[in-house]
């Protein structure tokens, strides 16, 4: 994961205040600060957040394409694990 | 308050900015690598933002009839009252960097003074201006850093960069007789006022990356009577052939 423009790393960006950090692309840079620094200006430059992550795409442990079966798979038959079988309140506007 | 001296006030302020955004262009696509390739364009382009609102202000101050372009693209070298350390060539990017990182720490100071004129304008372009150079001089200071705590080639590329630009800071703090009556009426910066804390901050930027500042050395001068050293008149060339081949050329 490394050639001469140096490690990735991985940009979440926020959007506002509360929200969930949003994967949004990659870059290049040799430390820290020179990722938060790009990150900046590769992914904000239009207004798109408040608040970066910037992670080390090594520092990422990730599932593979062959862990689809038995990761995902069992619970596709198991229903009664979505919140279906009684009211929602009104309130909750997002589930 | 209109004055020929406030008009050469906006204007030096203004030529410093544009010398300076048109030597950082000078990196764009051919940067160290492509996200620093976009940094820096994107600071370039912050300092033309706040070049053409200070020419657009100066050429409202001279009412002559000429437009913010006539000044940018239509004036000779001698005419030209910028910084001598802004029209400095680029070098490697160490050099670039170090000229930067003492340019930036310079304008955060004597923007966050002209913020408080009592002339609206000025103080509101650098009111403005204030958060951009915040974030250029958090961008050169940490380059400045790694340079001059990295590699041995790196570190000697930085101290090599200082050795050549420090003799081009002393011209900051000089003031005119002209600046003098801005000064007192609270429309000019005071740039003595600043001189001792640019010095504190950037000595110790430069003895945090193990960079020493040259001693005895002669300060030159000049940039604002219009004597420059002869790397300005090849820049203004090149940024002024357009529109002097092509007169009132549009997009």
């Amino acid at each position: 994961m490394s050639d001469s423009q140096g490690p990735l790393w991985e940009v979440f960006v926020q959007k506002k205040a509360g929200q969930p950090f949003v994967h949004c692309g990659n870059l290049h840079a040799f430390d820290k600060e020179m990722a938060l620094q790009n990150a900046r200006d590769l992914y904000t430059r239009r207004g798109e957040g408040m608040s970066i992550w910037v992670v080390p795409t090594n520092a990422i442990v990730a599932s593979s394409p062959e862990d689809q079966g038995p990761f995902f798979e069992p619970s596709n038959d198991k229903v009664f694990r979505h919140p279906t079988f009684y009211p929602m309140p009104d309130v909750i506007k997002h589930m | 308050m209109n004055s020929p001296a406030l008009f050469n006030y906006t204007l030096r302020l203004a030529d410093s900015s544009l010398v300076l955004a048109q030597r950082l262009c000078e990196w764009t696509s051919v940067g160290p690598f492509l996200e620093e390739d976009l940094a820096l364009t994107n600071i370039a382009l912050d300092i033309f933002g706040r070049a053409r609102h200070l020419y657009e202000y100066a050429a409202r101050l001279e009412n002559k009839g000429r437009s913010e372009d006539d000044l940018a693209f239509l004036r000779n070298d001698r005419d030209y009252l910028n910084c001598l350390i802004c029209e400095q060539p680029n070098g490697d990017y160490a050099q670039t960097m170090i000229r930067q990182a003492m340019v930036d720490c310079f304008d955060l100071y004597y923007y966050t003074e002209l913020a408080k004129s009592k002339d609206e304008t000025l103080a509101g372009i650098a009111a403005k201006s204030i958060k951009e150079i915040t974030y250029h001089k958090r961008h050169s200071f940490s380059w400045v850093m790694r340079f001059g705590n990295g590699t041995d080639e790196s570190h000697t590329r930085a101290q090599n960069a200082l050795n050549e630009l420090w003799r081009f800071t002393g011209e900051w703090f000089e003031r005119t007789e002209d600046e003098d009556n801005l000064v007192n009426q609270s429309i000019a910066v005071d740039v003595t006022a600043i001189h001792p804390k640019w010095e504190k901050e950037i000595t110790e930027l430069f003895m945090q990356a193990n960079l020493s500042i040259p001693s005895k050395v002669f300060m030159q001068t000049g940039g604002r009577k219009g004597l420059h050293t002869e790397h300005l008149a090849y820049l203004l060339l090149e940024m002024q052939a357009l529109p002097r081949m092509l007169p009132n050329a549009k997009w």
